[in-house]
Formats: C-alpha cells, sequence, structure tokens
C-alpha cells in the first residue's frame, strides 16, 4: 500500500534517517577509534589526547608486534582457542543429548527430568555454593573449570528441543520401526534436520566461552599461564599493568607506550568476533526469534 | 526468556495425555519394565547431562545451608560449626549494608527507566524506515556491540572517560566543566557511565524482539485505521503501541523480578576506591566477602537473603501485572 506523504511524514521521516545514522555513528565510532589508535604511534596518541581521531597518527605496527611477541597474551590466545573448541564441542554434545532427551515421546521420567532441568532457570544456590562445588572437585586451577562447570546454558537447551521437536513424529518412529536405537535416531535423524539451530547454539556458546573472564578470575587466581585471553585483557587494560611488555622502558615512556598497546589487545580479542559476525548475523537473530517465539 | 520454559512444559502435558490411554491398563511394575527396556540407552546417554544439573545446579542450592554455618574448606560442609543466623547478624549490621542495597536500586531502576524504553523506541524508528538496505545496515551495525566482551566494553568505558579521553573532553565542551580526572573517580557520574555503555552496548539487540513482534501486527489494522482517518501518531497509539503491549510486558516483569539482581562482572570491572560510594552493590558485596575475602557463610547468607527478595519481587511483579493487565508469565 502507497503512503500518501503529508508534509509532517516528510519531516518525520528525515529526522528519523538522521537520528538513525547518528545511531550508527555512535555505535561505530569507538569501535574505529580504537582500530584506529591502535595503528597510531603512541607519543602522537598521547599529545593527541581527547581530540576526535579519524585516522591514524603516524601510522605504525609498533603496538601489534608488541602485543603479538608478548607471552601472556599469546598464552592467553592458545589457552582461550582451547576452551572455546573444547567447550563448544562438551556443551554441543551435553544440550543436544539433553535436547534430544526432553523431545523423547513416550518416556516415563520425562516429566520429572524436565522440571528438574527448567527448575534452575528460577533458582540456584549462587555464587559461593557454586564455588565451593567447583573446588570440592579440585577442578580450579585447571582449565575444565571454564568448560564443565558451565557446559550447558538450559536457555540454549530449550531452544535446541524445540528444534528437534519439530521434527516430524513419523520420522523416529519409522526409523525406530527399522531398529534404530536412540543414538542413531539422534545422530543421524535429529541432528542433520536442525542443522541451522545447531549452527546457532554453537555460535552462541562459543561466543560466551571466547568472552567468559569470571570463572577464570576466580577459578585460576594463582595459575597465570593458564589464563584465557579475556583476562589477560583485563590484567592490562583494566588493572592498568602493561609492565610485562614494556619492560626495560623507562618509566614515562611506559605510559606512553601502554597507551596504544591497549588498544590493539582491544583489536586482537575483538577482531574474531566481530569479523565472523556479518556472516552469521542472521543465524544469531534467528536464535532470539525461536527463543521469542516461545514466550 | 523464562516464560518459554512455563509454555513448553504446558506442551509436554499435551503429548503425554496422549499417549496415556495405551499404557494405563499396566501395572506400574510392567510399565517401568516396558519403558526402561525401550528406553535404556536414552537414559544412559542423558546421565551425564543430569549428573551436571545434579552437581553444579543442585548441589549449591543445597550449599546455600553454609549460610548458617562459620564455613571452612578444610572442615568442609559436614564439619563446619552450625553458627544460627549469625551470618544474618553480621550482614544486616554491616555499616555499608543499607549504602549497598541503595546502589543496587539506584542501578537497576536507572536502567530500568533509561534502559528499558530504548530498545523498543529504536525498533519502532527503524520499523518506520522505508529503505530495506538502509534498515538492515542500521539492524546490522547496532547489534554488533551485544558481542564485545565485557572485559573490552569496561577498557573502551575506561580509556574514553579517563582525565583525556574523548568523552570527557566531550562532556567538558557540553557542559563547560572542568573535568581534570577519570570521571570513574567520581561517585555521582558511575551510574550514568553504567547505564550509558549498558545502553550503548545492548539496544539494537534489545530491539530484535519487538521488531519481530512489530513485522508480526496485521496490516489489516493499519488500513482499517487509515479509513477511520487516523494520523500516524493515531495509529502508534492505537494500533502499534497495544500490540506490542504484550511483549513489552513480560519483558517489563522479567526486569523488574531481577531488579535486586545487577550482575558484579561489570562493577568489578569499573570500581575503583573513589567510585565505591555508587558502585558497591549487593552482587558486588557477596563477591568481596567471599571470593576475596573468604567469609564463605557470611556471603551466601548475604546471597541467600538476594535470591529471596528477587523471588519475591518476580511473583509481586506478576501479580501486579495480572491483576491490572491481562498478561503474566505464569
Amino acid at each position: 500500500m502507497k503512503i500518501k506523504k503529508t508534509k509532517s511524514r516528510l519531516v518525520f521521516e528525515v529526522c528519523n534517517t538522521i537520528f538513525l545514522c547518528l545511531m550508527v555513528f555512535i555505535t561505530l565510532y569507538p569501535l574505529w577509534y580504537v582500530v584506529v589508535a591502535s595503528f597510531s604511534e603512541s607519543n602522537a596518541l598521547m599529545r593527541h589526547g581527547g581530540n576526535l581521531l579519524y585516522w591514524p597518527l603516524d601510522f605504525t605496527f609498533d603496538a601489534y608486534l608488541k602485543a603479538f611477541t608478548n607471552q601472556s597474551i599469546l598464552s592467553g590466545y592458545r589457552n582461550t582457542l582451547f576452551i572455546v573448541v573444547v567447550g563448544v564441542i562438551i556443551s554441543m554434545i551435553l544440550s543436544s543429548v539433553g535436547a534430544y532427551f526432553l523431545s523423547c515421546r513416550d518416556v516415563m521420567f520425562k516429566k520429572p527430568v524436565t522440571i528438574l532441568i527448567l527448575f534452575t532457570m528460577w533458582f540456584s544456590g549462587g555464587l559461593i555454593p557454586f564455588y565451593i562445588a567447583v573446588r570440592d572437585i579440585k577442578l580450579n586451577g585447571s582449565l575444565w573449570s571454564l568448560i564443565i562447570p558451565t557446559a550447558i546454558s538450559t536457555y540454549n537447551m530449550i531452544i535446541l528441543r524445540t528444534a528437534f521437536d519439530s521434527v516430524p513424529d513419523s520420522l523416529e518412529e519409522s526409523a525406530y520401526l527399522d531398529g534404530a536405537g536412540h543414538w542413531l535416531i539422534l545422530f543421524r535423524i535429529m541432528l542433520p534436520l536442525s542443522k541451522a539451530t545447531i549452527a546457532v547454539i554453537a555460535l552462541y556458546y562459543g561466543v560466551g566461552y571466547w568472552n567468559a573472564w569470571f570463572n577464570a578470575s576466580i577459578f585460576l587466581q594463582g595459575n597465570t599461564d593458564k589464563w584465557p585471553l579475556q583476562l589477560v585483557l583485563r590484567q592490562i587494560l583494566i588493572a592498568n599493568d602493561t609492565s610485562s611488555m614494556t619492560q626495560g622502558v623507562s618509566v614515562g615512556d611506559q605510559e606512553k607506550i601502554g597507551e596504544s598497546i591497549k588498544y590493539a589487545v582491544i583489536v586482537i580479542a575483538t577482531l574474531p568476533i566481530l569479523c565472523v559476525y556479518p556472516f552469521v548475523q542472521k543465524y544469531f537473530v534467528k536464535g532470539v526469534m525461536i527463543g521469542a517465539v516461545k514466550g | 526468556m523464562l516464560p518459554a520454559g512455563s509454555h513448553s512444559a504446558a506442551q509436554n502435558g499435551g503429548i503425554e495425555m496422549k499417549s496415556k490411554p495405551i499404557q494405563e491398563t499396566k501395572t506400574l511394575d510392567a510399565r517401568l519394565r516396558r519403558d526402561f527396556r525401550k528406553n535404556k540407552s536414552l537414559y544412559l546417554m542423558v546421565l551425564p547431562v543430569l549428573a551436571f544439573y545434579i552437581y553444579f545446579c543442585y548441589k549449591p542450592m543445597y550449599g546455600v545451608l553454609i549460610a548458617f554455618q562459620d564455613f571452612n574448606f578444610r572442615a568442609g560442609m559436614t564439619g563446619s560449626p552450625w553458627v544460627g543466623l549469625e551470618n544474618f547478624r553480621r550482614f544486616f549490621a554491616d555499616p555499608y549494608f543499607f549504602r549497598n542495597i541503595k546502589n543496587t536500586l539506584v542501578i537497576s531502576l536507572a536502567s530500568i527507566v533509561f534502559g528499558f524504553p530504548a530498545p523498543i523506541l529504536l525498533a519502532l524508528l527503524i520499523n518506520e524506515v522505508g529503505n530495506r538496505y538502509f534498515k538492515k545496515t542500521v539492524q546490522t551495525i547496532t547489534y554488533m556491540p551485544y558481542f564485545i566482551s565485557l572485559v573490552v566494553l569496561c577498557s573502551m568505558v575506561k580509556s574514553f572517560v579517563a582525565s583525556d579521553g574523548i568523552i570527557t573532553r566531550l562532556v567538558n565542551i557540553l557542559t563547560g566543566g572542568t573535568i581534570e580526572e577519570s570521571m570513574l573517580n567520581y561517585a555521582g557520574l558511575f551510574v550514568p557511565i553504567y547505564v550509558i555503555s549498558d545502553i550503548w552496548q545492548q539496544v539494537g539487540w534489545g530491539s530484535i524482539i519487538y521488531l519481530a513482534a512489530l513485522s508480526g501486527i496485521d496490516q489489516e489494522l493499519y488500513d482499517a485505521a487509515d479509513v477511520d482517518g487516523a494520523g500516524h501518531i493515531k495509529k502508534l497509539i492505537h494500533v502499534t503501541l497495544p500490540c506490542l503491549s504484550q511483549t513489552i510486558i513480560v519483558l517489563l516483569i522479567l526486569r523488574l523480578g531481577g531488579i535486586l539482581s545487577v550482575g558484579y562482572e561489570k562493577i568489578i570491572l569499573l570500581t575503583n576506591a573513589y567510585n565505591a560510594e555508587s558502585s558497591e552493590i549487593l552482587s558486588y558485596y557477596i563477591y568481596k566477602k567471599g571470593i576475596a575475602g573468604g567469609e564463605y557463610g557470611l556471603a551466601t547468607a548475604a546471597g541467600l537473603f538476594n535470591s529471596v527478595i528477587n523471588c519475591i519481587f518476580v511473583v509481586g511483579a506478576n501479580y501486579i501485572s495480572r491483576k491490572f493487565s491481562d498478561t503474566s508469565l505464569w
């Protein structure tokens, strides 16, 4: 239907477009600033102070060279890669199995198990008892403490269950009559038929593992060599400790060098996610929709 | 997202009822045996999942009992002495008790007042855009910050509001102020910094759900409004908003229910000695006392208090919503 445009409507549309462009600018500029600052020469950046920055000052790769030769960042990267890869695999296996169980028909203990699982979306023991439970099985101090205690997100599992529910029952039934067991039905029918949702959930888990830092900060307190990237970042960026990277430099210079290293480190830690983002955006959004439709 | 659960539980009920009549004739024993024969491998495969929930969700729930103990790791839960309500007494007697509650409420309320309507507004504005490509671009870009990690977000905030950061500079120009150190060092500026950075990160992502609801509105309603001579404002008030109201209310109930559950992660990353006056909240207190201070009993007591209040808020918000509108979570 064609809307006849009145004058006030036109004014609104122009204002709306300007406002949304402003939103885009406000969203993008901080990110752009970080990228530009990371390629800038530290002294120039310091002199520049709080002025708007549109283009790198005295373009240089110095900050990246320093960051990439830094041991804690490299080991952080390694640890994070391990956590993301292994974590996503474990999370996906557990979640699909759980979701499959919740979507199965004709299982006597389905209802109590469903209640048992859903209940945890509303109530939890809180931080301290959780911390104690993890320490009790001696997980602290190991990278597994960042994977196992958070392996299942109930919300993600429920989304998966919805996907499995939408697979026609007749398929399962005929497979069962052909002698297929539950494992076969799950891996040969359920998973292949819900590829899109599987992708969404794997991405959700992946981003979650990539960005997580808090559990590492409480379970890996002393083991800096096992820290994931985000915790290393926190040490460098928030606690303002660039000393490990600027050894052998006078105190005055340290602060200057630290400034552009900080931005380079932010780029290093965020780029993988933002690079993948445009391609997978529609899947992420799809995940929200699946969640919302059920609400 | 929580209503998802209750809805699907209802679905289960429906499915189970369908299969009942066949089984009813058999005895419980026979049914159990048949079930195990058919689903043995299913129960076996779900065992790790159950173990996860029991150990990492239910054991901590039971572990809440250490709120009544003087817990230490060497003695464990069985060996630690019981101290009754001592932990709670100490928690309530803490000189910062009221400050922590107040800070939690202020941050929470500010987030709701400014952060809750923001995605609705953005969705309404995006919805008005005619050009498909422009719409898509705005959406793609505004969703992006959601995936930036909290550590990175907070360090960006920290350097932008530092003494020579661009935001500090901007604020000084706009207000004619003379802020000479990091804006995070002013207790009065902590809440705005917290809330604005939250909105920056989440407004786009939050708008997805409203955009979905908006695209679900029947075009005929607008056509009918056109026939009745309604302008754009009238259509917004009488068609669009009523159609969104269900989504808005459900999400608002969830937000109100979580009013005392502001997370500690962002606080840990942004707090410092100067802004502690307005940044130290209940969950941060639990973290500080429990993890950093080793006072496990006290921190668990504070956590239990927090959960109970949360529970009351969720139930209360739901009750009010059911009373004044037809929408509720359960």
